[in-house]
């Protein structure tokens, strides 16, 4: 449970680190026994064709797609026991197991699927897929543009594609499965929210839906940490305006600048202090600027590592993913089952007029119309949300981490509250971790068994039909 | 069935909606789910009591009490269930109108703290009771707001909260016969250890 370096939340399918392979050093000829015959073992991604046209979201078309997936356990005959599993920013397909008797670390969530594990491979079929935009097989930045004259890779023009296109390619590869409804649609951080996603766009497709540190949407402060890392690969000279791989360069800097960030946002205050404190590599000031304090050291070498296996132009693709995230697009006000927001922050916008007629009283009342604001907004946001999870048909497990400041807990509650208040079945603990955002990565019993028990629980055949009606107006 | 547990059923109407503060593992909950095609969801804020409820296939939100309803909307549940943690939390009185605000009713239960045991300890032996409704020693009980049947129904009337049923047992998981039972109806707040009430703000027609 120590904060490793290798193991951060968004996961890349090189940095997937395992605590106990890391605390055993490193053996150098084969993986440990034992860690191989507690995980899924040795496997062997597959890569599915989609022939059709995918029209996304941004009104583009794929004229057709790959979708690189792995499998885990077995398929039963009623096809009733499938979990999906959804990465996160530059997760991959590899979530559990090994690719081979020499590879060193497991798939990044194989504490959480594996035999007798809280995703119990013996028990159900787990299937992980690499999401299109991403640069681990499926069809992304790096892939053949097939409009292109000389078999060029897509790059800069490879479509931006959201949350909401990913989840229609992992229906239609739930289609080519054979799987018409998932027992459980799984997910942390950005994985999470396909999960949310899948629960609002295919209700009827899935029984069980996990959450884990995510949020409804990205707030303004989530944005910025984002719009800095592309900024940094944006402005890096190599990167040519994404045509780095034709140019024959890479914006190497620039992405490991993004990825310094980003690592920055995983992690916690007392966590890196735990970690580095204000240690010296050379235990001295070398009044300079190269590294000097640990901390250093460590971001840039995540920051080098990660840029030795991420593509940019993906990056990029999946902040803006993160950013457009918004369950509730589908969803406008006016369809809302609670229209009062819209009157409530205008009478809130005419009293603030009124008052501020006295001018002495005005910027004191300004900050106040701010503050009303604000309440205004997140009444309008769980009116939003409760208009798009009405028709949810799943149970849902909410997970959170008490230090998680990039998606804090109060984010969580924010979808459990428009749960309840859309009277659905929901369950939502808040874990004490020390490891920030990173820590839905990390074999914490308490999380690990409320996953196990809330997948193999009893569904609880409810009444929500007769209760719905009579449901429960949000605060006025 | 805690004694408390199987009263309560009784005042909850099949297919309600229905809020349990300090659900434990949900016991109540998945009773009332199961037979009384009840919904609804438990706040509970021990991590395995959380953890048994969630394995058990009940909604169960962590959530301290003290931080009260405010998620909530008014009216959002047809009963509120509150089962021997009223005189744990920090403001009882607030949460007790809160409950109120949230549902149309509340069902109550408290260990009556005037039980001529705790009298015979407190009064006769001068050392603070404990008992099998209060197992705690002064030092480390989380019951920082005990109370007895007067004290709860005094604090009805400053609200004007209506009681609309009272039911007072002793804890005992044998029953009783029924001379104890005739007594302890004839006097309450000395016979019975736990009150159950259904409560209610709005003015019984």
């Amino acid at each position: 449970m120590n904060a490793r370096p290798d193991n951060t939340s968004d996961q890349s399918a090189t940095d997937k680190g395992n605590a106990k392979g890391n605390a055993k050093g490193n053996a150098k000829s084969s993986i440990n026994t034992e860690e191989l015959l507690n995980s899924v073992g040795v496997v062997t991604p597959q890569t599915l064709h989609f022939a059709e046209p995918l029209t996304l979201e941004c009104n583009r078309t794929l004229p057709s797609f790959d979708l690189i997936i792995e499998t885990y356990g077995t398929l039963n005959s009623d096809k009733s026991n499938a979990v999906l599993i959804c990465h996160a920013l530059s997760g991959s397909h590899h979530a559990a197991g090994f690719h081979s008797d020499e590879d060193q670390k497991a798939g990044w969530w194989d504490n959480m699927i594996g035999p007798n594990k809280s995703i119990d491979t013996n028990r159900f079929f787990v299937v992980c897929v690499n999401n299109i935009g991403s640069c681990f097989g499926s069809t992304g930045p790096t892939t053949i543009n097939p409009d292109s004259s000389q078999a060029q890779v897509y790059g800069p023009d490879f479509p931006l594609v959201t949350i909401k296109d990913w989840v229609k390619t992992q229906a239609m590869l739930s289609d080519r499965l054979g799987i018409d409804v998932w027992h459980a649609v799984v997910g942390g951080s950005m994985g999470g929210m396909q999960a949310l996603q899948w629960s609002v766009d295919y209700p009827n497709r899935l029984k069980r839906c996990v959450v884990i540190a995510s949020t409804p949407k990205l707030s303004a402060q989530n944005i910025a940490f984002n719009e800095v890392a592309r900024q940094s690969i944006l402005s890096d000279p190599d990167f040519k305006d994404g045509r780095y791989l034709l140019a024959g360069t890479y914006p190497r800097r620039g992405l490991i600048l993004a990825r310094m960030v980003g690592h920055i946002t995983y992690l916690t205050d007392d966590a890196m202090k735990a970690k580095f404190g204000r240690d010296l590599k050379s235990g001295k000031f070398m009044y300079g600027y190269d590294v000097e304090f640990q901390v250093e050291s460590y971001l840039r070498y995540q920051g080098e590592r990660f840029s030795e296996n991420f593509d940019a132009n993906t990056y990029l693709l999946m902040t803006k993913a993160l950013d457009y995230f918004d369950p509730t697009r589908d969803y406008p006000l006016e369809t809302a089952i609670d229209s009062s927001p819209e009157s409530l922050a205008s009478s809130l916008a005419e009293s603030v007029k009124a008052d501020s007629s006295e001018d002495e009283l005005e910027n004191t009342l300004a900050d106040s119309a701010d503050i009303d604001n604000i309440s205004a907004s997140n009444h309008q946001e769980l009116t939003a949300l409760k208009a798009a999870f009405a028709h949810t048909e799943c149970q849902y497990l909410i997970v959170s981490f008490t230090t998680d400041w990039r998606f804090a807990p109060e984010r969580s509650q924010e979808i459990v509250d428009a749960l309840m208040a859309t009277g659905k079945p929901v369950s939502y603990i808040n874990v004490d971790a020390p490891h920030g955002h990173d820590s839905f990565l990390f074999d914490i019993p308490r999380y690990m068994g409320a996953v196990k028990g809330f997948l193999n629980a009893p569904f609880m055949t409810d009444n929500r039909d007769q209760n719905s009606q009579k449901t429960l107006g949000a605060r006025s | 069935m805690r004694m408390d547990h199987q009263l309560a059923e009784r005042w909850i109407a099949p297919h309600s909606h229905v809020l349990d503060l300090g659900c434990g593992n949900g016991e109540l909950l998945a009773h009332l789910q199961q037979n009384r095609g009840v919904t609804g969801y438990g706040l509970e804020i021990d991590e395995d009591k959380i953890n048994e409820a969630i394995a058990n296939g009940l909604s169960i939100v962590e959530q301290d009490l003290n931080d009260g309803l405010a998620r909530f909307a008014d009216n959002s549940f047809d009963t509120v269930v509150m089962a021997r943690a009223l005189q744990a939390v920090k403001s009882p009185d607030i949460l007790l109108l809160d409950m109120l605000r949230v549902a149309r009713e509340a069902v109550i239960t408290f260990p009556n703290f005037a039980h001529w045991q705790n009298r015979i300890h407190l009064g006769l032996k001068g050392i603070m009771p404990v008992s099998e409704a209060l197992p705690y020693e002064w030092y480390n009980t989380p019951n920082i707001h005990l109370c007895t049947f007067k004290d709860f129904e005094k604090l009805c009337a400053q609200h004007d909260i209506h009681i609309i049923n009272r039911f007072a047992v002793s804890d005992s998981e044998k029953g009783h016969s029924p001379l104890m039972t005739a007594l302890i109806r004839q006097a309450p707040n000395l016979l019975a250890d736990v009150a159950i009430y259904r409560v209610t703000k709005q003015k019984p027609k």
